[in-house]
């Protein structure tokens, strides 16, 4: 099967090299023929790239312990569920599921864009195939998942342990969604750029695919912060990690697009810019990959070191060199067509909030890069780590949650004192009522005031719309306020979903002020003796160790440390934290050991429990407990924004009142962008 | 004055502003990374380096791993190949710290005068974590 992986790899490379060649060269126009042979040079690559895959997923299956590939991620007794995900847990393993994935957004770009813009779609082609040719060109020059050992090993060694959790099977594959389907809204715009079609039209053909991004790319950063944990022990969700970071680029620059585009939608501003953000989107994927494999910042989440990583290099820098040259030549193609009349105005909202996240992108990616660019001008390398990034992030974050409440309410062109004061003086008063209470119950932290003072004025801003738009509907339609509310929303999917992205924001904001108040405690203990801790909300938290027994699990032995948890004396329940010892199918460990925490979840605060080991194998234990507050509006949250994200991108007829709203410069209703 | 330069004005303020606290956050958070050779020869060179916070990426020298469990105290030594630099810290380690073979660490802290490197904390990170070799264990 390998034999056919390669071949299929081999065959996706040299058409996604004609396919490109074709498409970029404009052989096509005026050939509809050769046209539609581009078009379906993108549906042939895709099958190819199945093929691999299929192949690679055979060899996961029967354990075919010679191919390297599965040989170092799997082994017989791997639960059935990890052997799905091992498909990308590794390296070579991730590059043929990124190629493949890319080739079923190619494909879905070309079947699914209107005819409309359909001239676009050859160039559409060119940049996808160019792109998954440069992945497959990295499996088949650097690193190939099918390569063959000298001899077969009886077992394999198995999957990481702290990869074998729900968190790690569905985070990479939502992260690397986010990542690839980038690609898209990217190839439109060089389209655009290429053929010269600069009119709003691009932007509608592409709406749905940024809205799909960002809702992939979102939903794998707080799967991956849930990954980080709930396995990886130290008790935070955050660290500022480079490859964290790498994450949380693209998410920023796309953020920032999604709200710029509505500037241009209006009133034809901004569209260098935009076309800029989009690039600097793709940059920043591909960044990313090249950051987690290269090795080049060390990170405790990165890929073994390896050359790929200069592949990555040289593919970022060209896309980057050529992306910006055409932009450069079509910069007087893309004159704005009306200019800011107000800094008191939604438009200037909006720019604002672009600087805003577009500096925090920036400051992120000094931090990130910094290490090897204070190597390079002062010859001693120096790293920055959280402390640098709260410093820098938590006042930009601030000033662009206060924007969270004031953009979205504040009057184009030019605000004037009445519409200041009838959108906001509830919601200002509302936040200062909150700041007050803090204060008065003795909360000192300044930037956790602050925080949560702006989240009660955003969310007293939403909540008014909310109402405002109820009201209305109350009193046209005489329609009861549940009714009123879900049509209010259903037929104005794209404001109210982006209100509610916005609560999603306004909750993560109140939660992340949490962690300013986390106490953490250690405690060496024997059986029945016990340690209190301080809560932040004033409780007294008694830890007393009960013992730890040893068993063995399907591929694992396990030694489990249980203590009773009590709250101001009252029971809480009894936790348990592992140290797990996974072995092969020969009883033989594999990896070094691994703690499984124990986390007791609350609406207010969670407890959170960790067994580090034993005193010279006795009962004797050595614990951290740490209580975190608000963690679980952390999850929330992120429940809620991706609520949101569906519910601006749910297909379905647009209303009258929407394509009134939409006219100017933004022609394309929403039904005709679905599949 | 026009929009356009007000906003220009409120725009180049928001970059001044980043600028400066990305400026101040490297000057006043940013630590030297340095290997065991490298600080020695700085701490030779300017004795007022012992007082500068920096963290230091090396191997566990294999077998040097000393834990006192109930006081959650670890001694060990690292090395470039170079230098061997010993290393206390007080408190939890991660499940990769480990002295089975040589693995990467960075620590971060400061040396103190007698030559002992006091760290406040410990990575831990292993060449095999995501990437196993499979001819070693079968």
């Amino acid at each position: 099967m390998t034999l056919l992986g390669q071949f299929a790899l081999w065959a996706a490379f040299l058409l996604a090299l004609w396919t490109a060649a074709v498409g970029f060269s404009g052989a096509w126009r005026g050939r509809p023929g050769l046209a539609l042979a581009v078009r379906r040079g993108v549906y042939a690559i895709l099958g190819a790239l199945l093929v691999a895959s299929a192949a690679l997923w055979y060899g996961i299956v029967t354990h075919d312990f010679n191919i390297e590939y599965v040989a170092a991620y799997t082994s017989r007794n791997l639960p059935k569920p990890y052997l799905i995900s091992a498909f990308w847990a590794g390296q070579k393993g991730s590059l043929l599921f990124w190629a493949a994935v890319l080739g079923i957004f190619a494909a879905l770009a070309q079947a699914l864009t209107p005819r409309r813009h359909h001239g676009l779609l050859p160039h559409v082609a060119a940049v996808t195939s160019v792109t998954t040719a440069f992945f497959v060109a990295v499996m088949l020059f650097g690193d190939s998942p099918f390569a063959r050992l000298a001899f077969t090993p009886p077992d394999g060694r198995g999957l990481n342990p702290q990869l074998q959790n729900i968190g790690m099977v569905l985070h990479p594959p939502m992260l690397y969604l986010g990542y690839i389907s980038i690609t898209i809204p990217f190839a439109f715009a060089i389209a655009a750029l290429l053929s010269r079609r600069l009119d709003a039209g691009w932007l509608g053909a592409i709406r749905k695919w940024t809205l799909v991004s960002w809702l992939f790319l979102s939903i794998g950063i707080v799967l991956g912060m849930w990954w980080a944990y709930v396995e990886l022990g130290w008790g935070g969700y955050w660290a500022w990690d480079p490859v964290e970071n790498a994450s949380f680029l693209p998410w920023l620059t796309m953020t920032a697009f999604l709200h710029s585009v509505m500037i241009q939608e209006k009133r034809g501003m901004l569209k260098r810019w935009n076309v800029a953000l989009i690039v600097a989107t793709f940059l920043l994927s591909i960044f990313g990959t090249f950051i987690t494999r290269s090795g080049v910042i060390a990170s405790v989440h990165s890929f073994a070191q390896s050359g790929v990583g200069y592949f990555f290099l040289a593919f970022l820098v060209s896309a980057g060199i050529l992306s910006f040259t055409l932009l450069y030549t079509r910069w007087p193609e893309l004159e704005p067509e009306s200019r800011l009349e107000s800094t008191v105005s939604r438009e200037a909202a909006f720019l604002f909030n672009n600087l805003l996240l577009v500096g925090i992108a920036f400051s992120v990616l000094w931090g990130t890069l910094f290490p090897i660019l204070s190597e390079w001008l002062q010859g001693t390398k120096v790293t920055v780590g959280p402390p640098f990034f709260n410093r820098v992030n938590v006042p930009l974050g601030l000033l662009l949650l206060a924007l969270t409440g004031i953009g979205p309410l504040i009057a184009w062109r030019k605000a004037s004192a009445g519409n200041l004061k009838r959108q906001f003086a509830a919601s200002a008063a509302v936040g200062l009522a909150v700041a007050a209470a803090l204060l008065a119950s003795g909360m000192r932290d300044g930037y956790a005031v602050a925080a949560l003072t702006l989240a009660a004025f955003v969310g007293g801003t939403i909540v008014q719309e909310f109402w405002r738009g109820v009201r209305a509907r109350q009193r046209m339609h005489g329609e009861p306020a549940p009714l009123a509310l879900m049509r209010l929303v259903g037929r104005n999917r794209r404001r109210y979903g982006g209100y509610i992205v916005h609560v999603g924001i306004v909750l993560m904001f109140a939660a992340f002020a949490g962690m300013a108040f986390k106490v953490d405690q250690e405690a060496t203990l024997r059986p029945g003796e016990s340690v209190t801790v301080a809560s932040p909300f004033g409780h007294e938290l008694g830890f007393t160790h009960l013992g730890v027994s040893q068993y063995k699990a399907l591929n694992r032995i396990v030694s489990a440390a249980t203590v009773q948890v009590t709250r101001d004396g009252r029971p809480l329940g009894v936790m348990k934290s592992e140290k797990r010892q996974h072995v092969d199918s020969f009883d033989r460990p594999t990896f070094e050991p691994s703690t499984e925490v124990g986390i007791l979840s609350g609406l207010r605060e969670d407890i959170y429990v960790v067994y580090a080991g034993s005193v010279g194998g006795t009962e004797e234990a050595v614990y951290r407990f740490t209580v975190n507050p608000l963690v679980w509006w952390v999850w929330f949250a992120g429940g809620v924004l991706v609520f949101g994200g569906l519910v601006t991108m749910w297909p379905g007829a647009s209303t009258p009142n929407e394509r009134r709203q939409s006219q100017s410069g933004y022609e394309v209703p929403l039904a005709e962008v679905r599949s | 004055m026009k929009a356009g330069h007000k906003f220009l004005l409120g725009a180049v303020a928001i970059v001044a502003a980043v600028g400066f606290m990305i400026a101040q956050g490297v000057k006043e958070t940013g630590v030297y990374f340095l290997t065991p050779t490298e600080l020695a020869e700085r701490t030779a060179a300017d004795s007022s380096f012992l007082n500068a916070g920096v963290k230091v990426g090396a191997k566990v020298v294999p077998g040097s791993i000393r834990r006192d469990e109930t006081s959650r105290q670890i001694d060990f030594l690292i090395s470039d190949g170079v230098h061997q630099l010993p290393v206390s810290y007080h408190g939890l380690v991660p499940d990769t710290f480990t002295d089975q073979q040589e693995i990467e660490v960075i620590v971060e802290g400061r040396l103190g005068r007698d030559g002992v490197f006091q760290a406040t904390d410990v990575l831990a990170k292993c060449g095999s974590r995501y990437e196993a070799v499979p001819g070693q264990q079968a």
